[in-house]
């Protein structure tokens, strides 16, 4: 039963997972750079739906929809104002100046919101016992919420015109730029909708737990773990990815201390570089 | 103020000695090594625990840390230098993370959070606080002058030739017949013995060490100081170092001037202006403030007419 019980929390945090790992790895197959940057945006966006929870009184799920708009519109700025530029530089000056530009704006918010834990209003309810298994409302909400934005947005790619774009350039931007493909479009709505999810994901983790600036930083080693699992670059992998990760977090109870939990996305993380670098779902490793 | 000048110092050598080793692997290989800070606290916890829980000299606690960083340093370099750098990237931060994360809740390696604490430092007891920090202000100088000569000697040997050759353009260097990831994994290996010895310097200098010295800041602070100097330049390293800690310092002078803001808001606005600054020099001066200057090889003598072709060329 315990066993049991470990799979069905593994599977609900693999599922809030993988938000932000689509997200990294959207960003990874578009634009070519590992952008360091979803940690501060994924605080963002947890903090930017504090405010619509807590100050403007929002329910929780509202609070979701403001998290994603204002974490996708920062990020549509950072990209254009700081990232853009370094793209160019190669990807050693990109990848140092997302990391810069994450820690400037964790600590933006860390200088408006202060380094308290905070929580979300949410209303107190009694967990749920199914034949022996503990769930709590909070996590079903949750579960659902990532599930029905993981439906639309797979929905947006497959059938929509910008979907079809976005992945033609990742698939070949050079095709895709004969074929009359703004890149800069598709530059501007990969990072948009790759960092809205992000700043849900922030959210939702917070959800279940609670908030400060670092809440970005202590979750990007697993998002990584679930994004290089699934494969660099493929957004089916990076869901795959993350329930293992998840479902692997939670089983590792049953050999490990808890305080290793988050050393398992690195241990995942090295297996999967040695023996299968592509990952389980992706195509470009080399 | 004297006092305070003299860990100034100290603190410049250490970041110096870092950014050293990371001119190495960034300036000169053209590889990314985003957890420095790790490598850097595997040298501190290593030689810091050898000398005080089983009593091994100074020098040689200093040694196994330098050699346990670099073994560290070669495994993630092996594991990920025939991927695309970006893999690169993501072990070397995840393994500074992970490595805080272990330090900081196993309690029997190193006291968790609580931080190892007592560890000794050359004649400590018998010089005093004073002269123990001059007396190490001179250890780490001549440290960092020995570390500076072996770079500049390495970088200027054909095995330094060939570092910058992959960097430019490793599929010429691959044509050439050279073993590229055998390059690269060396490379790796020398940079983070620097950070290691760097660590362990550190942690016999502030007797203290605790996982939350060792926070990704750290890691931008030397980038930060190889990009002020200029990157894949030796003497702009160091120098580089001594600006950044001069800026670091200063920022703590200012910070308080500010009307009206409490102790947490003053700590985030020198992280935002420290995480700006790389951010702008990063914009603006991709190679550093000062470029490596590559020497030009002399032309062979050519007829007069041949010289103008080859100008035309240019």
């Amino acid at each position: 039963m315990e066993v049991l019980q470990l799979i069905v929390n593994g599977l609900m945090a693999g599922t809030i997972l993988a938000v932000p790992a689509i997200g990294l790895t959207a960003i990874f197959a578009v634009l070519r750079f590992t952008n360091f940057a979803l940690a501060s945006h994924m605080t963002i966006g947890a903090f930017a739906g504090y405010v619509a929870n807590v100050t403007f009184g929002l329910p929780a799920v509202a609070s979701l929809g403001f998290a994603f708009l204002i974490a996708g519109l920062i990020g549509v700025l950072s990209d254009e104002i700081v990232l853009k530029a370094f793209r160019r530089a190669g990807f050693i000056t990109t990848a140092i100046g997302s990391i810069a530009l994450t820690i400037a704006l964790e600590n933006l918010v860390r200088f408006i919101f202060g380094n308290q834990l905070r929580g979300y209003n949410l209303p107190i309810q009694r967990d749920w016992v199914i034949s022996g298994i503990r769930i709590s409302p909070q996590q079903v909400e949750n579960f659902v919420v990532a599930v029905i934005v993981m439906a639309a947005l797979f929905a947006f790619l497959a059938f929509t015109r910008t979907g079809k774009s976005m992945r033609a350039v990742a698939d070949n931007p050079m095709l895709a730029a004969i074929k009359g493909i703004n890149a800069n479009a598709v530059a501007r709505i990969v990072s948009f909708v790759a960092m809205g999810l992000a700043g849900l994901g922030g959210m939702l983790i917070g959800l279940d737990t609670t908030i400060d600036p670092l809440i970005g930083f202590k979750t990007i080693l697993q998002i990584f773990a679930a994004a290089v699992v699934g494969g660099l670059g493929s957004i089916p992998g990076a869901v795959v990815g993350a329930l293992v990760v998840g479902v692997g977090e939670e089983l590792s109870l049953l050999v490990l201390t808890p305080a290793y939990r988050t050393a398992v996305g690195f241990i995942a993380i090295l297996l999967v570089l040695t023996f299968r670098p592509r990952g389980i779902l992706g195509q470009r490793a080399y | 103020m004297e006092h305070y000048l003299v860990a100034m110092g100290v603190t410049a050598g250490i970041y110096a000695m870092m950014a050293l080793g990371m001119n190495v692997i960034w300036g000169k290989a053209g590889l990314i090594n985003l957890g420095l800070v790790g490598l850097f606290a595997v040298g501190a916890y290593t030689s810091g625990l050898l000398t005080l829980r089983f009593g091994w000299p100074i020098p040689l606690g200093l040694a196994a840390g330098t050699l346990v960083a670099s073994l560290v340093g070669v495994a993630v370099a092996m594991i990920t230098v025939r991927l695309r750098g970006d893999y690169l990237a993501i072990v070397t931060l995840s393994f500074a993370e992970t490595m805080r994360i272990v330090m900081s809740n196993e309690l029997w390696i190193a006291n968790g959070t609580d931080g190892l604490s007592g560890i000794p430092g050359p004649f400590r007891q018998a010089l005093g606080p004073h002269l123990f920090n001059l007396q190490f202000l001179g250890i780490v100088t001549a440290v960092t002058v020995v570390l500076f000569f072996l770079v500049e000697r390495l970088v200027n040997s054909p095995f330094g030739r060939v570092l910058r050759g992959i960097r430019d353009d490793e599929q010429v260097v691959q044509v050439a017949g050279k073993n590229v990831v055998m390059f690269k994994i060396k490379a790796f290996a020398f940079g983070t013995a620097a950070l290691g010895l760097a660590g362990g310097l550190y942690g016999h200098f502030t007797s203290f060490i605790a996982p939350d010295l060792f926070a990704p800041l750290l890691t931008l602070y030397v980038k930060l100081s190889l990009l002020a100097g200029g990157l894949g330049n030796s003497i702009g390293a160091v120098v580089g170092a001594v600006l950044v800690v001069f800026f670091l310092e200063s920022t703590r002078f200012i910070i308080p001037l500010v009307p009206g803001i409490s102790h947490v808001q003053g700590a985030a606005l020198r992280e935002l202006l420290i995480a700006g600054a790389l951010l702008v020099v990063l914009r603006f001066y991709a190679r550093g403030l000062v470029p490596e200057s590559i020497p030009q090889p002399p032309l062979p003598a050519a007829p007069p007419d041949a010289a103008v072709a080859i100008e035309r060329v240019r």
